[in-house]
């Protein structure tokens, strides 16, 4: 969270307040807002009854009869959503792993030394300023449709931001503790683990960011594209060709309550490691 | 300035080993020819489309949507950004709303957004100011976070207004974040206006052309003559952009960008 700076005082009894709660006063507002929004939006749209702005309500029923309304045995996953959802998830979870492990592992290869870095750099920087849909059809045309194509757009948009983070971050490893690893001999392995690593988390974390957001992007985008046979973005275009503008709005919803949830897992784990990272090196 | 030398001399090697890779792979016969032309071809054939009127007009169609939807971005989100960012209570009470908008992929607006607009300009221009709204916003907020609160407490003391405070301190405060918002956004726009272009299929525009390239037989070459075009576009928007800020706000050297 930023330090903001504090407004002046207003209103009665302020000094009263703790800081605890101002921030339950801050969250009651906060849910309070997005409940008035809701309700004005549902009322709203039964109001003006167009078909492009359904009530929340009804995309809500209609997303858990069209997802989350299956057996017990299935964790209620309907057959929908076990046909659609999942392989998304499998696509995406697949390209991104991909791309953070080959972003980190070439972005410190490259970091370490400065010679390579200059040799990498203008050909780093021009794959970054592709517009990732861009290269899609590339890999349609090499992979024909399906999954593998998926995959290879995924890595290739995503890894550019984790790598050439990891290569800024390894290339400012201090390097008064690059001696002093030297002077204590510590292994490659050992001044990977306990200076490098640490010292470009924070770079690395950012990195990894964009790149989840990129392979969200990209996970939807490929599979919007004529000729996918299943996944989230496929139940948008075709929901979109059949107008059923009910079920596109529960795919956005879906789509959005996905962001948010890796989101925040990211910055779950990004806390404990660069937390600890911090600890630990001092 | 020689290590800087070196460094141009490293750089330029590097792309011509880049280059010289992808001209072997593919004259060896490693993979099919169709599959990955030449470099020299697909340079070739880049260098021939800068002649072409059609194509020039696609990218300049591009650039208009880019243009247009950026610049509606930054009217909305550096206004919308100050009012946040210096009234807490409308903050805490928006925070759900934008929590709720961001996370969601843009181009996963594109469905909607085509059956309620139609596939023409007005698509693009509607999903890339969507899209380049939030790093705007968000840096807006912040930069207000990071202004000199002596400044502003001064200000206060001579008896100016809460708006004067705004004008004259925080708004020019901010300003370094904001540019830096705006050049995150640019790159995002990018991306917007040629995925929505690629999913329409028809009309005008860089990503039209590479669709259309990539549905004809043999037609990879053109499609990675497109992808070059497109990287170009980003290399040069960046470049501009990075450059204007540089001269603009000298005194703020390193990053600003958030989230």
């Amino acid at each position: 969270m930023t330090a903001r700076a504090k407004v002046p005082p207003r209103g009665p009894g302020r000094a009263g307040h703790t800081a605890g709660s101002v921030a339950a006063r801050h969250a009651l507002l906060r849910w309070s807002v997005l409940a008035a929004a809701v309700t004005v939006w549902q009322l709203a749209a039964r109001a003006h009854g167009s078909v492009y702005f359904p009530p929340p309500v009804e995309i809500a029923r209609h997303a858990v009869d069209l997802w989350f309304s299956g057996p017990v045995r299935h964790v209620f996953l309907t057959e929908e959503a076990v046909g659609n959802i999942l392989p998304s998830l499998g696509r995406m979870a697949a390209g991104f792993c991909v791309a953070a492990v080959a972003g980190i592992a070439l972005g410190i290869a490259i970091g370490r030394s400065r010679r390579v870095y200059a040799l990498c750099d203008p050909v780093l920087q021009f794959a970054r300023a592709v517009p990732p849909p861009a290269l899609v059809p590339v890999f349609v045309v090499i992979l024909d449709f399906g999954t593998p194509m998926q995959i290879a757009s995924i890595v290739l948009s995503a890894v550019w931001p984790v790598l050439i983070n990891t290569a800024e971050g390894a290339r400012h490893t201090d390097p008064l503790r690059i001696e002093v690893a030297a002077v204590l001999r510590l292994t490659p392995l050992e001044r990977l683990r306990f200076l490098i690593l640490p010292s470009a988390l924070p770079r690395i974390f950012a990195g990894l960011r964009l790149s989840l957001s990129l392979s969200l992007i990209l996970m939807v985008f490929s599979e919007l594209l004529p000729g996918t046979a299943n996944g989230i973005g496929f139940t948008l275009t075709d929901a979109q060709s059949r107008s059923d503008l009910l079920t596109v709005w529960a795919a956005l919803v879906l789509l959005g309550a996905l962001g948010h949830l890796l989101n925040t897992g990211l910055l779950a784990v990004e806390k404990r490691l660069v937390g600890r990272g911090r600890t630990t090196t001092g | 300035m020689r290590a800087r030398q070196e460094q141009v001399v490293l750089g330029a090697l590097g792309v011509l080993l880049a280059v010289g890779a992808c001209e072997a792979v593919s004259r060896a016969g490693l993979v099919r020819r169709s599959h990955l032309p030449p470099a020299s071809e697909v340079l070739a054939r880049a260098v021939e489309l800068a002649g072409d009127s059609v194509f020039l007009d696609g990218i300049a169609a591009t650039l208009r949507a880019w243009a247009l939807g950026l610049a509606l971005a930054v009217a909305i989100a550096v206004p919308v950004g100050l009012v946040l960012g210096s009234v807490p209570v409308v903050d805490a009470a928006a925070r759900a709303i934008v929590e709720f908008l961001r996370p969601l992929p843009s181009v996963a607006l594109i469905p909607l957004v085509s059956l309620l607009l139609g596939s023409g300009t007005e698509t693009k221009v509607a999903l890339v100011t969507y899209a380049s709204i939030w790093p705007i916003l968000f840096n807006t907020v912040y930069g207000l976070g990071e202004t000199d609160p002596l400044a502003k407490d001064t200000l206060r003391a001579f008896g100016f207004g809460r708006l004067a405070v705004l004008l004259r301190v925080e708004l020019p405060g901010t300003a370094p974040f904001i540019a830096a918002g705006i050049r995150i956004s640019a790159a995002i726009a990018l991306i917007l206006a040629v995925a929505t272009e690629i999913l329409s299929g028809f009309g005008e525009g860089l990503g039209i052309f590479i669709a259309q390239a990539g549905l004809a037989t043999d037609g990879t070459r053109d499609v990675l003559a497109g992808v070059v075009w497109a990287g170009a576009l980003g290399l040069v928007i960046n470049g501009a952009l990075v450059w204007g800020e540089r001269r603009l706000f000298p005194w703020t050297p390193g990053r600003r960008e958030v989230g």
